[in-house]
């Protein structure tokens, strides 16, 4: 099995280059990018904003890269093996890696960064590394073995750029990591080095005229600007100032009139392995919104429609619930929720609703969620539910979300490629933590569920971890620990002779390694 | 009381307020909700128990409230206005860092508004109650009454979009590297429509300021005389009715050039001029305290400033006026 999935991802892997290289890339040429906020740093094994993947997924690079099946693909791991009893991983390193500093690139800093250097400042790798990693071995200086406690399928997921960037050895062992002066002048393996960061202007990417995949970057720079009002980005789009628009960085409005401008290119891609999944959580230990009937009443008053057409311009995509259908082991067999007010009506008031106020708490992150609130409060009250919004800003809405201070809460969270990353937490018991709003903030709580997503998360094949995500699919569509509202599409907006930019499941947040100026 | 006394006695009570107004800043953003920590982490779409403690010790948030005003008031004391973990910079460098392009722009729309408005002003009432003063009243109205952000972005989509005349956002063209005057051009270009945006609202009020404050004078008893002696209107205009007349407008100006600094978020914003305002939008929003604060400090320390100075220039427009405090 494991021998036929790796070549399968080789054959896949030549076709994409095949594809690639169909128009002979041309070499040179500055692309401008727009990145929004300002990252607060560049140090992506330290900070995974959006805005920092975005810029240092050029600079860093991690063992694998994922097409936009999510099937992983060779990148600074040469090849991998996967034992037959799915406990062992063998990575063999590309040769000739260096770092930006001329070091070379060797299994010893992939033992530091991923038992030593991640374990310690990830918040996503360090439960993985703890909870299923028995040991992280170098076996010579090309090759690493990692051997799993039992066998845990998403583990070929987590190599991503974001979720475990290659971090030099001989920088960090033995420093105090979040204190480390290099942090201001990260040093990777990419395509592209950090030349400079005018804070609040822009930051200055160039060519490694060293990078280990002969030929590449096609591109000589890469400047990111910040512009931080979403208006005057659209704008400077428009008068050339710069060339790449990312996901989410113009309003919804916006997007439909400038994708139709002359020589522009809009895609959607780029975003298989993240799949960014909006919702509302009802707090299910304030009162009725721990009845179910209640809960399923709601979902059928929102018209889920309307938000995708009218408030997010046609975007994106109804979910049917908690895993998407961009990522694997989604099913379709589950209870669905048409928009019907009458059977919402009827639900409501069997669930014993005495018109207490309901308190919906707006995502405070720009005008289309501030609409979506308007909307989702006009549906809920045409049923009769009584709702309250409040308002706050980011650092508010963080706070009152980690500690459950909201009876219905917007939020959205990357699916992560795997059901066991980026689903589970927000659904098991074991993951109702007061302090981060991306834990189980609505308490919801059943043992069946915890057992299903543990189950699955270690299941030896795909096949038994499918079954048991298509149950605890089926389960929790009935439940509604959480109201599904959108499969999110953050469209990237680009100059057409920009090209090969989205090459990947994770998009621009890839790097620009691939891509080419026309 | 001379001069010497005058400045001694304000600057020892400027910094009893700047004290007092530390202390107060201190308090006021700990009561906002969320913590620079928290921010960190939600912006990351993940976090656990140890991160959020991990980075709150890095912040020095894990010591008490108190011990933690006496570090940041230790600090001002030796004029260290602190470190941003969130930045990886200190205060100091990162206000440095800024601070030219605000005092470019801050300056440019100081000197635009304060020129273009006193002129304005007197020119309206030179001519009060003829066309050419109702078409001043009505612009210095417009100016006055329309909101900042929507001037800012339709200079960008007029001026920028449709006729191509200056670029619309930035401090300079990015990647060009220009020298020399085809950089200080270069840089001017972009400064056009912040700065006039940013003075539009400013050159309103010292038009009106002017013009009631020249139609005051004129009536007065001393202009009557100059005017009985044979004086050219020109001349009274000049020499007696504007000297009189300008001692509101320096007030106004006193108060504008304390907003030097912290006074453009918006137009920074809307500009993506990369100033002090954003600096403290974006530490403000991502709850960076020590950046914050710091900020704070070094406006408010520009509005003491200006305050003094302000007196001093009634001295000089004038001299009857004695620097008693």
């Amino acid at each position: 099995m494991t021998g036929l999935r790796f070549g399968l991802a080789l054959a896949a892997s030549v076709l994409a280059l095949g594809v690639a290289q169909a128009q002979t890339p041309k070499k040179g040429g500055t692309v401008h990018v727009v990145v929004q906020p300002e990252p607060p740093m560049l140090m992506q094994g330290l900070n995974q904003n959006g805005p920092t993947n975005m810029v240092a997924g050029n600079i860093y690079e991690s063992l694998l890269r994922y097409d936009e099946k999510l099937n992983p693909q060779p990148s600074l791991a040469k090849s991998w093996e996967i034992s037959p009893d799915a406990k062992v991983y063998t990575f063999k390193l590309q040769e000739g890696v260096t770092w930006h500093d001329g070091k070379p690139f060797t299994a010893d800093d992939v033992v530091f960064t991923l038992d030593k250097f991640l374990r310690e400042v990830h918040p996503r790798w360090r439960p993985i590394v703890n909870a299923q990693v028995e040991t992280i071995e170098k076996v010579d200086d090309l090759t690493v073995k990692i051997t799993l406690k039992q066998p845990f399928g998403p583990l070929i997921m987590t190599q991503e750029v974001a979720s475990a960037p290659m971090i030099p050895k001989h920088i960090y062992d033995g420093t105090d990591y979040r204190a480390n002066p290099a942090n201001n002048t990260p040093i990777g393996t990419g395509p592209f080095k950090l030349k400079e960061w005018k804070k609040g202007s822009y930051i200055h990417l160039v060519k490694n005229e060293n990078y280990w995949l002969k030929g590449k970057p096609n591109l000589d720079e890469i400047y990111w600007q910040i512009i931080p009002d979403a208006a005057a980005r659209a704008v400077a789009y428009e008068t050339g100032k710069v060339d790449v628009l990312t996901g989410g960085s113009v309003d919804v409005y916006d997007v439909a009139r400038l994708s139709k401008l002359p020589n522009t290119c809009m895609t959607t891609k780029g975003w298989e392995m993240f799949a960014p999944h909006a919702w509302l959580t009802p707090n299910v230990r304030n009162g009725i919104l721990g009845n179910k009937q209640f809960r399923q009443g709601l979902m059928y008053a929102i018209d889920r429609e309307f938000g995708r057409e009218v408030v997010w311009g046609g975007l994106g995509k109804l979910p049917t619930g908690p895993i998407s259908s961009k990522t694997k082991f989604y099913s379709a067999d589950v209870p669905k929720y048409a928009f019907d007010p009458a059977k919402a009506k009827e639900l409501i008031k069997a669930s014993g609703y005495k018109g207490e106020t309901i308190r919906l708490l707006n995502l405070p992150y720009g005008e289309t969620w501030t609409r979506w609130t308007e909307a989702i409060k006009q549906n809920l009250e045409d049923v009769g539910v009584k709702v309250q919004v409040e308002n706050t800003d980011v650092p508010g809405w963080t706070q009152k979300a980690s500690n459950w201070d909201f009876d219905l809460n917007f939020n959205f969270l990357y699916q992560l490629g795997d059901p066991a990353m980026g689903v589970a937490r927000s659904y098991i018991t074991s993951n109702i933590a007061k302090g981060n709003p991306f834990a189980n903030v609505g308490g919801y709580s059943n043992p069946e569920v915890d057992k299903l997503f543990a189950e699955a998360a270690i299941a030896p094949t795909d096949k038994e971890r499918q079954d048991l995500y298509t149950k605890v699919q089926k389960l929790l569509a009935d439940e509604l620990p959480v109201l599904w509202l959108l499969e999110m599409d953050f469209p990237t907006i680009y100059r057409c002779n920009v090209k090969n930019l989205v090459t990947t499941g994770i998009g621009v947040d890839d790097g620009f390694r691939d891509a080419w100026k026309e | 009381m001379n001069l010497a006394q005058f400045l001694a006695g304000r600057l020892a009570k400027g910094i009893v307020v700047l004290f007092a107004i530390a202390v107060l800043n201190f308090f006021l953003i700990r009561a906002a909700p969320g913590d620079p920590a928290q921010v960190l982490a939600g912006e990351a779409g993940a976090a656990d128990e140890q991160l959020l403690i991990q980075l709150r010790e890095r912040f020095g948030l894990d010591q008490p409230l108190l011990t933690q005003l006496w570090v940041y008031l230790k600090g001002y004391l030796t004029f260290d206005l602190g470190f941003s973990y969130r930045q990886q910079q200190t205060v100091l460098s990162l206000i440095l860092d800024r601070l030219p392009a605000t005092l470019l722009l801050t300056g440019a729309a100081f000197l635009v508004s304060l020129g273009l408005g006193t002129l304005m002003g007197a020119l309206a009432a030179r001519r009060a109650g003829r066309w050419q003063d109702s078409v001043i009243t009505t612009l210095a109205l417009v100016f006055y009454a329309t909101p900042l952000f929507w001037v800012a972005l339709m200079s960008q989509i007029v001026f920028s979009l449709k006729l191509g005349l200056v670029p619309n956002v930035g401090y300079e063209s990015i990647g060009a590297n220009y020298t020399g005057l085809a950089r200080a051009l270069d840089i001017a270009s972009h400064l056009v429509l912040p700065a006039l945006t940013l003075g539009l609202f400013f050159t309103a009020l010292y038009a009106r300021m002017m013009r009631a404050s020249m139609l005051e004078v004129a009536g007065a008893d001393f202009v009557k005389t100059a005017r009985a002696k044979g004086l050219s209107p020109g001349v009274i205009s000049r020499r007696h009715v504007a000297r009189n007349a300008i001692l509101p407008v320096v007030t106004l100006a006193g108060l504008q050039a304390g907003q030097l600094v912290g006074g453009a978020v918006l137009t920074e914003t809307v500009f993506a001029w990369p100033g002090i305002g954003r600096l403290m939008f974006d530490a403000l929003v991502q709850r960076d305290y020590s950046v914050l604060l710091g900020v704070f400090f070094i406006s408010s320390a520009m509005v003491v400033g200006f305050n003094i100075l302000t007196d001093i220039v009634y001295r000089l427009a004038d001299p009857r006026i004695e620097a008693v405090s």
